[in-house]
């Protein structure tokens, strides 16, 4: 059997776009996550700088997730039914915190200075931020540990609605999705330039997100265990395909190799390649997932084959895919180019001189 | 509430409120891209200040909008998960590409609203320009999914009722895709421009009035002046983003009644229940009136109160005076729309783009005779701000003020027609709305939810709108 079907293509691209989005998306979720935790002498130039850095990019890094979303249900119509069916009460709840993460942040950006109306703005987006990770990690992992393809509608729906997501797999998932997103968001920041502060300052500033991305990675650590332990009884399918054979060690290897470079790296302020290395991990984490439940889209009897759209819609939707990539690849890389690139934080310290 | 009416609740709910976001998000980019325009060719630097201010209310629109479409992509599988499984694979095409273009406007809109110092000023146009022009591709490939649903081909049924045969390029190319882009695309400039034109029409009206009160006693004009400074700065500012927006709101008002007729003559050929419904027609009829104002009575079957122009309807629908205008009557009763809502709401939407068609014809009037006398006056000296030629009608100021929220109206009323007249169908003819909806119960929860949400989102938009747009357009520190 060959891995590379159109169905299979296709699916790996629904993981690439999930991946872009944890990594992009994600690290926005993670800076509301230390807006809320801001604290110590520089509590308010830490918030700045999450939002400086946040600022320019969140709408974009956004539109990943709904790629996700119009991929699945133009490639995989029957898996997108099932989940949105069995999954509408955290599907719901999470979109109220993509509505508030995302509004409350720019109303504070727009609205008075004031401390008290920008710190209620903050409020809101901060939670929100918190919140919405950790829904999007229960789906996820509902859907990983078969909740979602064993869910029996005809049980009756109020304990289908609630019983296939409120499991104790789940819940460690989506503490997980956030540890994980806050490691990114507070890596990424070590290397933000803060255009509002002086060069010192910066410095003590990219201190205080090395600290918390220090202890930050020590947690995601912390998380995947627990994740794994209860993988074994809540979904031991899952957990077969996360320690059984060849495959499932090497990617064990590179993803425990990267966390430890990630660390390392922060450890002695080499922030650039800390940055590739989280990146590195959250991704291996990813495609280890996505390896463990292959050949399903959703576990344990909706095969990628089986809950395919026609090869027609798959490879039209290849072409759109590509032909988009060839216009976003480009565009991406400018955007970031403008606001992440070096040369802005050498324009800010010349300025400043 | 049944689970049903809830979900179509929920639904029209979240749209209605999208629209206005999605037509903002469509309509403000072409605008500021205008005025930047402008101010790189004329280095005047109010055109500057315009661009820049449009642009910090575009950033606040531009996020609800984007938050309120995210909630819109799950929802079409909350709340009508059959009907997803079935239209997406033939109709997923055009929401993909909707994709990207969602990717380019809001990686442009990044760099335009935080980019102002960080790239060269020719660079920051072309932003801005991509903004404007996925902007509006965004909305076309959206509405291309809505028009299969009133219009659906590229595909066949198969023997066990689901789809067979798929063809998604068929299917982009739908019967009513061409009407629907057009006048949805012309619809977001005219409601945009509109509206934007009648805000400053009224900031000029009031100027106007500061200024004759000035003049007559200078005591009331330090008062006046504290609340409506009468700087020079203003006035120009006005006048600028006067003639930013009607050049971009006016002809878009002037031809959406051809468009829309475009689109009627779809309806009549492809929805004769629609047609029907919009029309009050109850009886076929040869040689069919055309009904203005009614109130359609489905027991009864007839639509009186109506003005009735003999022949029109058949003319207008099928350019053809004795055409035959099919009646409700011929369709079975349980594949009707609701008549009333369907035909209240066509009537408004013609009423509202007929007004806003001639108010932008008689400023373009004014126009074109105020542009040719100021070449004239011109050539003997040129004035440093020179008044608009509007500016010398007061009536058509306070004309632009009252048809300012038109635009937004009739678009909500015509996606009633559009949406409200295609039932019972979700697809029509093939799936009916009822056979779509979600199995979950307890809809009212997400319903009352989010209306209450989104009730909140709307009051602090605005407010903060205010405070950003109109509080601030005085002089600049
Ligand atoms: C600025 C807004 C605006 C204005 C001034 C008009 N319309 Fe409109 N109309 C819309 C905004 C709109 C809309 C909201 O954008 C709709 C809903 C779906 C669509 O394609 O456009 C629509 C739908 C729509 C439909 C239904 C199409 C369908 O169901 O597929 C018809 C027949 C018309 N319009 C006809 C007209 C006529 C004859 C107008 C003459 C004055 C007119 N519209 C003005
Ligand atoms: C005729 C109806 C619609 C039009 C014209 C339209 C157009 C737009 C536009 C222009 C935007 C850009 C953001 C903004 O400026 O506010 C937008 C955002 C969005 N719309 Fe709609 N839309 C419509 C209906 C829908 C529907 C039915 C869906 C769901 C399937 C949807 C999904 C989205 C999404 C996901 C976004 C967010 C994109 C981002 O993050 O930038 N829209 N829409
Ligand atoms: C943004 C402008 C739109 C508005 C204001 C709007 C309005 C409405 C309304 C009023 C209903 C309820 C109809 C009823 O049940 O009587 C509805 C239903 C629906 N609309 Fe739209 N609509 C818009 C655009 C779209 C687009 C672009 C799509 C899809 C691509 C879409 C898909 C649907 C679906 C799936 C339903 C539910 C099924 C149904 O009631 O037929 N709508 N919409």
């Amino acid at each position: 059997m060959s891995l590379l079907t159109l169905p299979n293509v296709v699916a790996a691209l629904v993981v690439l776009s999930l991946n872009a989005y944890a990594v992009m998306g994600g690290a926005d979720y993670g800076g509301g996550v230390w807006d809320l935790l801001a604290s110590g002498p520089r509590k308010k130039a830490q918030r700045a700088l999450i939002a400086d850095a946040i600022g320019p990019i969140w709408e974009a890094n956004h539109v990943w997730l709904i790629l996700v979303v119009v991929l699945v249900f133009t490639c995989f119509p029957v898996a997108f039914a099932r989940l949105a069916v069995v999954l509408h009460v955290p599907i719901t709840l999470m979109l109220i915190g993509v509505v508030l993460r995302g509004s409350a942040f720019t109303f504070r950006t727009y609205d008075s200075k004031r401390d008290a109306v920008q710190r209620r703005w903050g409020t809101t987006f901060a939670i929100a931020s918190v919140v919405t990770p950790v829904l999007l990690g229960v789906c996820l992992g509902a859907l990983a540990s078969g909740g979602v393809g064993e869910a029996d509608l005809a049980r009756g729906f109020r304990s289908v609605l609630l019983d296939s997501w409120l499991t104790p797999f789940a819940l460690a998932v989506g503490l997980f999705t956030l540890v994980l997103f806050a490691f990114l968001a507070a890596t990424y920041l070590t290397l933000e330039a803060a255009t509002s502060a002086r060069r010192d300052e910066e410095e003590a500033l990219h201190d205080d997100f090395r600290r918390r991305a220090l202890w930050s990675g020590v947690a995601v650590f912390a998380a995947a265990l627990l994740v794994l332990l209860l993988a074994g009884a809540a979904a031991p399918r899952l957990r077969a395909g996360l320690t059984e054979g060849g495959w499932a060690l090497a990617l064990h290897l590179v993803t425990a190799a990267a966390a430890l470079t990630a660390l390392a790296a922060l450890w002695t302020r080499r922030y650039a390649v800390a940055r590739i290395a989280a990146i590195a991990q959250v991704s291996c984490i990813l495609w280890g997932w996505a390896w463990a439940q292959f050949p399903y889209v959703v576990p344990p009897s909706l095969t990628i084959a089986a809950g395919a759209a026609p090869p027609i819609t798959l490879a039209l939707t290849l072409i759109g895919v590509a032909v988009g990539f060839t216009v976003l690849v480009p565009s991406l890389w400018y955007l970031f180019r403008i606001f992440k690139g070096r040369e802005t934080a050498f324009q800010r310290v010349g300025e400043h001189q | 509430m049944p689970d049903l009416l809830a979900a179509r609740s929920q639904m029209a709910m979240s749209l209605a409120f999208h629209i206005i976001f999605a037509v903002v998000g469509i309509g403000m980019p072409a605008l500021m891209v205008v005025a930047e325009y402008r101010w790189l060719k004329t280095r005047d630097p109010v055109y500057l200040d315009l661009a820049k201010r449009w642009a910090k209310g575009t950033a606040i629109l531009f996020a609800v909008g984007a938050v309120s479409g995210t909630v819109l992509s799950f929802e079409l599988g909350l709340l009508w998960p059959r009907f997803m499984q079935m239209a997406g694979p033939i109709i997923g095409m055009p929401f993909a590409l909707e994709g990207f273009a969602f990717f380019t406007e809001a990686i442009f809109l990044g760099i335009y609203l935080y980019g102002w110092d960080r790239i060269a000023p020719r660079a920051h146009l072309a932003a801005g320009t991509l903004v404007a022009v996925s902007g509006a591709l965004s909305g076309v490939f959206v509405v291309i999914a809505n028009a299969w649903m009133n219009a659906p081909t590229g595909f066949d049924i198969g023997p066990d009722g689901t789809p067979v045969h798929v063809s998604p390029l068929r299917a982009m190319a739908n019967p009513a895709a061409f009407s629907e882009t057009l006048h949805m695309v012309l619809a977001a400039y005219a409601a945009t421009g509109l509206v934007v034109a009648g805000i400053h029409a009224f900031m000029l009206l009031r100027l106007r009035r500061g200024a004759g009160a000035a003049s007559s006693a200078s005591t009331a004009a330090s008062r006046v002046s504290a609340s409506v400074p009468l700087v020079p700065d203003a006035l120009a500012f006005h006048r600028r983003a006067l003639a930013v927006a009607l050049l971009v709101g006016a002809p878009a008002a002037i031809v959406q009644p051809l468009s829309g007729d475009v689109s009627a003559r779809f309806v009549a050929h492809w929805q004769p229940t629609k047609l029907a419904a919009l029309e009050g027609q109850f009886r076929t009829e040869r040689g069919a009136p055309l009904r203005i104002g009614g109130w359609p009575d489905e027991a009864a079957r007839e639509t009186p109160f109506a003005l009735e122009i003999p022949y029109a309807l058949s003319l207008l629908a099928f350019h053809d005076p004795h055409a035959v205008v099919r009646g409700l009557d011929d369709f079975p009763r349980g594949d009707w729309p609701p008549v009333r809502v369907v035909h209240v709401a066509f009537q408004a939407m013609v009423a509202l783009g007929t007004t806003m068609a001639l108010v932008s014809l008689w400023a373009a009037a004014v126009w074109w005779r105020g542009g040719r006398r100021r070449a004239r006056r011109d050539a003997d000296a040129r004035s440093v701000d020179s008044p608009t030629p509007w500016e010398a009608w007061p009536w058509l100021l306070r004309a632009l003020v009252v048809v300012a929220p038109m635009g937004f109206l009739a678009i909500e009323a015509g996606w009633t027609v559009t949406e409200v007249g295609r039932q019972p169908w979700v697809v029509f003819g093939v799936v009916r709305t009822s056979d779509a909806v979600t199995p979950v119960p307890g809809l009212i929860v997400p319903f009352v939810t989010f209306t209450l949400l989104y009730c909140g989102l709307g009051v602090i938009v605005v407010w903060l709108l205010y405070r950003q747009i109109v509080k601030t357009t005085g002089p600049r520190p």
